[in-house]
């Protein structure tokens, strides 16, 4: 008997099947791209009554309020002037006892001393603190420290910081600008 | 005797759609490859709050995620805010456990970077959120990620 041909698959009704699929993953999928600010906790503390002696003069201290109200240093302060304020803190400023002490810093791969602050930024928070406002700050301290990192960038490479593609420029950068934030311990000040 | 033209018959051409499914395709295999179904059913209501300085979080399977929140049946469960670990409320005690748990199921290379990715809602109280950052810290899972949305600066 003779082979018979076989009969064309009629391909009518693929684009019906390949929309069907197309609407379901159009449907499903979730573009989102996963952001947010990182930071590094400190290890957990073994001895309690260990306590790491820095002088006043080195420490900008923030505080948040069970009702979002900041004091940085003793004064009341304002969220959209706390990154200049983290700036001029962590600026370098030669025989000035109102601001952090500068020391000289050794760094291997400039191969010079370089002046640096000793100053950190301690955050501090209340347990009725909003998390919008915790967010704020961090945001505001992250700038000024991006923002000190960029001017570094560009007085040596000429570049801004998250253009730098080497990954020693970025080592460097981040060992002259390093983000000294400290988290206080938790205490319940306010009440919730 | 004159002959007429009838317009019968003359429509426009019929438009080749032999290639319409070859579109489709390429359409779909675009949505196909660029899908990522979501892991978990939120039993938490989330906005995030808003941040200019974000960066992205690189590696999406070396990420664990905390979910902080009402919970989405406030008759059910009330209006506090919940922990939320994989698919089920959990308490601030259960988070060790959690920590550990993630670190399992990545190789022991991958282990050093996993991440620890807060999604906390705005109208979170801190207390909830310091609470969590101390367990994390016992379970030495120090790198964490404020979860947030982009914003341009103002």
């Amino acid at each position: 008997m003779a082979k018979r041909a076989a009969p064309e698959i009629n391909a009518g009704s693929m684009a019906d099947i390949a929309f069907l699929l197309l609407i379901f993953f159009l449907v499903t999928t979730t573009m989102d791209v996963d952001t947010g600010i990182t930071r590094k906790l400190p290890p957990p503390v073994e001895n309690k009554n260990e306590n790491v002696d820095v002088k006043d003069r080195n420490v900008l201290k923030i505080l948040i309020n069970s009702h979002d109200l900041l004091l940085v240093n003793g004064k009341p302060g304002n969220v959209d002037n706390l990154a200049t304020k983290v700036k001029d803190f962590m600026a370098i400023h030669l025989n000035n006892s109102a601001y952090p002490e500068v020391q000289e810093k050794m760094i291997p791969e400039l191969g010079k001393k370089v002046l640096m602050t000793k100053g950190i930024v301690s955050l501090k928070n209340d347990r009725g603190t909003s998390y919008e406002m915790y967010i704020k700050v961090q945001n505001e301290l992250a700038r000024a420290f991006n923002e000190m990192k960029d001017e570094q960038s560009l007085k040596f490479y000429g570049l801004k910081y998250d253009q730098l593609v080497d990954d020693k420029k970025i080592k460097l950068i981040n060992k002259l600008v390093p983000v000294r934030v400290s988290e206080a311990e938790p205490e319940n000040v306010g009440g919730q | 005797m004159a002959k007429f033209k009838t317009d019968k018959g003359k429509g426009s051409p019929a438009i080749n759609t032999s290639s319409l499914p070859d579109i489709i395709f390429m359409l779909l295999f675009f949505f196909m490859v660029t899908t990522t179904m979501r892991e978990n059913t939120l039993l938490v209501r989330v906005k995030l709050p808003e941040a200019t300085e974000v960066q992205k979080l690189e590696k999406k399977s070396l990420v664990s995620y905390i979910y902080i929140g009402e919970p989405t049946n406030q008759t059910l469960y009330g209006t506090n805010s919940r922990i939320q670990l994989n698919d089920s409320y959990a308490t601030v005690g259960d988070i060790q456990e959690f920590v550990a748990k993630e670190r399992q199921a990545r190789n022991e290379a991958d282990r050093k970077l996993l991440t620890t990715s807060l999604k906390v809602d705005i109208n979170t109280k801190m207390g909830v959120v310091t609470d969590v950052k101390q367990e994390l810290r016992k379970a030495s899972a120090l790198k964490i990620n404020y979860s947030t949305r982009k914003v341009l600066r103002k």
